[in-house]
């Protein structure tokens, strides 16, 4: 351990001889030292002001020297003490950097560990689609329009050109409120069948023009399997003015089509029956996965059963029977109705291929959709 | 229902190949669902529209590929032998609304034998193996041209004679297929004499059908009322290829043709004479022709149809037209007739086999569905007037979204409901359903909480434990003679809550989730007051659930499912659940949040360590402090609640942090002290101190 030597002689060489050796032993110490601890020691064993290396200098050195050597020692322990404090103050600098860097180092983390995740809310994928359907027609000026799920006889079938006691409710197995024996037949209250009520009730309030889309749940007595469930839910379409043709009917159902499914999407109409509409018209859409060639990676496209085309809406132009029903003069005006099945559609682009997915509330399907 | 297209090709000279014709007759509403076979043997599965009674059958198809193709169609035209023997057959229609029409013949002296090999490989397109030749050729009949027939053992018969009546009380019949009904007064039967042998329009009766001992026939062709047949069919559960077609409307015009028919068939194999044609027609149904006018045809399809198309494809389907000729008037004084080039209006002949035309409309559609729809422009309306919006749509979606944003997925469960479930869960009256689907569910759910109950419960059983619902939807209550609809909101929070990771454990969901998750929602709509009151219904803990209260009125009840329920549902973790009365909550206005200056002066903090009564919720601490009204409070907060150890029964000790700021200036730490005393002074008025 380096002590601050007593001077026998001031000479200059003497002087630069013990300057050089404490000149060295100072950087090999400071260059020795590792941590803030070392690093304090060091600078007490230097700079400490009892008994610190330059106090002793001072004593040593400055204090012994002879008159004529004082202003030579005292240069020299001037420069010493500066050459100490720069020593010191970078290794302070080097241990503290190091220490920033072990820090750092201990607190690494591995950023192969997956990230942490706040729970989001899915939206379920029926009523994504659903409101996406709904905004395509709300863009193009339709209204939103809603009515009751427990519906009268009237509104759901006879005013809608059912007559009581028709084939035509064959197709539409329906849920009815017990206990209305006594009611006569119209009054009736059963599980609305389809979104087609709401037609009537809206033309019965307003007159027209009338351009309303009607998004909702519906009920039929359908046995629960992997396409069928009591429940459902539809969105319906209504126009009606003095200048509705079937040309617009054709024209808005493909514009809304393009819209749902992308532009490349071609539509194609073909007749059918609804006792509501006449004429009445399925609608079709080229497949969206095939793109209507009906064949996918060399094999047959499973959407569309290689047919290219996909069924997806029932329409046509309101029927003058339905029309007197709602107290409007179908001289005058005319117009046209579509809907569509919500969990078709959905099922279509989603690929889900069991219908009863949509009503468990299994959170392992419903997070799919984030 | 099947169709042989080489059969059609009998009546028509199609030169399409099969499938394009399935195409065809697909594009013009007569829907191939499905080809099988090949060559001859190609049988198309039809599915016919309920409007289409005329095109269940063969030549009522190859009339519409007459119309597609404008081809000729062939007539059936029976050849009978030129003598007929005369004898008197009585028909009495007692039921006129109820049987327009009555066609018998006999034939007597006839052999049952096996059929010919060609109807029997007709038959077989529908899977029906040959009986008879005489039953077969009534359904040979059936699928050729559509005309349900049915054919007498005329021996058994008693009187010689028919009757068409309604079923009297106490009648029995014993039908085809073995079974003996009791009739309903309601009932329309064919009877001979004594007693009814066929139950008009739906089946046949046993005692009277053609048996290998057969020797004379009656053949009967009629028409009967589709209600009628309808109901008929209905009571006696039954549904048979004559009820389908009856009550559908068969065709009033063919019942001598078909009667025709059946009885030249027999007499190909059977031999025998044939007797006269009795026709007994009650009622006539031949309507009046419809006016159809071109600018109608424009105003509902958009756009013209040739008048060459027009004549052609109505023609082609069986329709008469003739011209209409109108003139038109213009200007004032002077009469100017214009000479019409194009008619402008038609009269429309409907044929008898089309019951389902009956208007202008009607016709315009069977135009436009041979015209082609495809063969239409696309066009877009245009319009006038404005979107607008339901009352509640904005405050529905935001609340939709508010929901999502807190973390829970959206759910949609079924509508029905268990009797118990409906009982436990509120105290409205449940509306039952009189054919249930199921004996578990038959009634309307009166709340939303047994159906998340039930997601929860199947999420549990695959695994899944920490979830978060909601749902928005309807429930129902019997509302006297009516049901009403209550727009409801339900959502649950189980299981573990707070973003897992690696390095870091997730909370069990408390009570505080639940009331944070719904103070957010609240927060939505303006308020005057929000108030938590415990507990809430039975079904949740009483220790642990509370009514919602929005401006005085109970908008919600949020807690956890009382564990005496969730042991009954086999739920092993704790439950929280809320439902919200949606009706109630929108008619909140939706808030609009306001600005509030920022200060730029410090925040002074104090926390105070308390000791209070049990009995002292934390609401009456936070209004006894609000009511000192010191405006630089800024903020009162809980910090930590603590019970047991050194605090002494029936008393919880409280950390409360008070924040005071001013907008205006620096606070002075002797203002802050005076505050602090007036509320220690407050707290110390509900019995509170400071803990020493």
């Amino acid at each position: 351990m380096y002590t601050v030597p007593t001077l026998d002689e001031f000479s200059a060489s003497a002087l630069d001889a013990a300057a050089r050796e404490l000149t060295a032993v100072l950087k090999s110490e400071s260059a020795a030292i590792s941590g803030e601890s070392e690093w304090k020691a060091l600078r007490d064993r230097w700079m400490a002001r009892k008994n610190g290396i330059l106090t002793q200098l001072n004593d040593k050195w400055l204090k012994a020297a002879p008159g004529p050597a004082k202003r030579d020692v005292g240069q020299r322990v001037n420069e010493l003490k500066k050459i100490v404090e720069e020593q010191i103050d970078s290794a302070q600098a080097r241990v503290e950097a190091s220490a920033a860097v072990a820090q750092n180092e201990s607190e690494h983390v591995d950023v192969t560990l997956p990230g942490t995740r706040r729970k989001l809310g899915t939206e379920h994928p029926l009523i994504r689609t659903l409101n996406e359907i709904v905004d395509v027609f709300k863009d193009m000026g339709y209204s939103v329009a809603e009515g009751p799920e427990v519906e009268t006889d009237y509104y759901n079938f006879e005013s809608l050109n059912f007559p009581p006691n028709h084939p035509a409710r064959d197709t539409q197995d329906t849920l009815v409120i017990a206990g209305q024996q006594n009611k006569p037949a119209r009054e009736r209250l059963l599980m609305r069948t389809h979104t087609s009520p709401v037609q009537i009730r809206v033309m019965e309030k307003q007159p027209p023009p009338i351009r309303i889309v009607i998004p909702g749940k519906v009920h039929r007595a359908d046995t629960a399997d992997a396409t069928h469930s009591p429940i459902f839910h539809q969105v319906e379409g209504l126009a009606v003015d003095t200048n509705i043709t079937f040309c617009d009917l054709k024209g808005t159902l493909d514009y809304a089509m393009k819209a749902l499914f992308g532009s490349s999407v071609k539509t194609r109409f073909y007749p059918s029956f609804f006792p509501f509409t006449e004429p009445s018209a399925d609608v079709q859409i080229s497949c969206f996965k095939c793109g209507g060639t009906g064949k996918l990676d060399g094999g047959r496209c499973s959407l569309c059963k290689a047919s290219g085309w996909i069924e997806l809406l029932g329409s046509g132009m309101v029927d003058p029977n339905v029309f007197q029903f709602a107290g409007v003069d179908p001289k005058k005006y005319s117009g046209f109705a579509f809907g569509m099945g919500v969990e078709r559609i959905a099922m279509l682009k989603y690929g889900i291929d069991d219908i009863q997915l949509f009503y468990q509330g299994d959170v392992r399907f419903l997070e799919q959709f984030a | 229902m099947r169709i042989s297209p080489q059969w059609l090709r009998e009546f028509v000279d199609v030169t399409a190949d099969d499938r394009r014709l399935a195409e065809d007759l697909t594009h013009s509403g007569i829907a191939v669902e499905g080809i099988t076979g090949t060559g001859e043997s190609t049988v198309f599965e039809m599915d016919i529209t309920t409007n289409r009674v005329d095109a269940m059958n063969h030549y009522g198809i190859a009339r519409e590929c007459a119309a597609i193709y404008d081809l000729d169609l062939q007539p059936i035209k029976p050849k009978l032998p030129a003598f007929i023997r005369e004898e008197p057959f009585p028909i009495e229609i007692l039921e006129p609304e109820l049987c327009a029409r009555y066609t018998a013949r006999v034939i007597s002296g006839i052999r049952i034998v096996k059929s010919p090999r060609y109807i029997a490989e007709r038959l077989m397109i529908e899977d029906h193996h040959g009986i008879n030749n005489v039953a077969d050729a009534t359904n040979y009949v059936l699928m050729e041209m559509g005309h349900p027939t049915h054919a007498f053992d005329l021996d058994l018969l008693e009187g010689d004679k028919i009757i068409v009546r309604r079923a009297r009380a106490g009648e029995k019949l014993k039908t085809l297929d073995g079974v003996t009904r009791e009739l309903h007064p309601e009932d329309l039967v064919i009877a001979d004499a004594t007693k009814p042998v066929g139950l008009a329009g739906v089946m046949g009766g046993f005692d009277s059908m053609i048996t290998q001992a057969t020797r004379n026939v009656l053949i009967e062709a009629a028409w009967f009322d589709p209600a009628t047949v309808r109901r008929t069919a209905r009571r006696h559960g039954m549904h048979t290829d004559a009820s389908h077609r009856f009550e559908r409307g068969a065709d009033w015009g063919a019942t001598t043709l078909a009667c025709d028919r059946v009885a030249e068939l027999i007499l190909e194999t059977a031999g025998g004479k044939l007797g006269a044609c009795h026709d007994a027609v009650a009622r006539d149904l031949t309507r009046l022709p419809i006016q159809l006018d071109r600018a109608e045809v424009i105003r509902i399809l958009g756009q013209e149809i040739p008048s060459n198309d027009l004549t052609r494809i109505l023609r082609r389907l069986g329709f008469a037209l003739t011209w209409e000729r109108s003139s038109s008037s213009t200007g004032s004084g002077t009469t100017v007739v214009a000479v019409v080039e194009k008619p402008l209006a038609y009269s429309v002949e409907i044929p008898t086999w089309r019951m389902d035309v009956e208007r202008e409309i009607d016709v315009i559609e069977e135009i436009a569905r041979v015209y082609g729809f495809n063969n239409f422009e696309n066009t877009l309306p245009t319009f006038s007037g404005a979107v607008i919006e339901l009352p509640h749509a904005r405050a529905e979606t935001l609340t939709r979204q508010r929901m999502l944003a807190l973390g829970y997925d959206e759910a949609v469960s079924s509508t029905f409901s268990s009797a118990d479930d409906t009982r436990h869960f509120t105290g409205t009256e449940a509306v039952p359903l009189e054919n249930p689907l199921s004996d578990e569910a038959p009634v309307l759910r009166n709340s939303l909480a047994p159906g998340m109950l039930n997601m929860l419960a199947w999420n549990f059983n695959r695994g899944a434990n920490d979830v978060r619902l909601f749902e928005m939807g309807n429930a129902f209550s019997q509302n006297g003679d009516a049901v009403a609809h209550h727009r409801r909101l339900c959502f649950a929070a189980t299981g573990r809550t707070g973003p897992a990771g690696a390095d870091r454990a997730p909370l069990p969901v408390t009570f505080f989730d639940l009331k944070g998750d719904a103070e957010s929602l609240l927060n939505l709509f303006a308020s005057e007051s929000i108030k938590f009151e415990a507990p809430a219904s039975a079904y949740f803990h009483p220790g642990r659930s509370a009514r919602v209260l929005l401006n005085r009125h109970v908008v919600a009840e949020l807690g956890q499912l009382h564990p005496k329920f969730a042991a009954e549902r086999k739920l092993k973790q704790e439950i929280w659940l809320a439902e919200f009365d949606l009706d109630r909550l929108f008619a909140a206005p939706l808030r609009s949040p306001r600005y509030q200056r920022l200060s730029r002066f410090p925040v002074i903090e104090r926390d105070f360590s308390l000791v209070l009564d049990d009995g002292v919720a934390y609401e009456k601490l936070r209004r006894t402090i609000e009511a000192l009204k010191i405006q630089e409070l800024i903020s009162i907060s809980p910090q930590e609640l603590f019970r047991g150890g050194t605090v002494l029964q029936g008393k919880y000790s409280l950390l409360l942090r008070l924040t005071f700021q001013s907008v205006e200036r620096t606070l002075r730490d002797d203002e802050v002290s005076a505050w602090s005393q007036q509320v220690i002074q407050a707290i110390e008025s509900l019995g509170g101190a400071l803990r020493s």
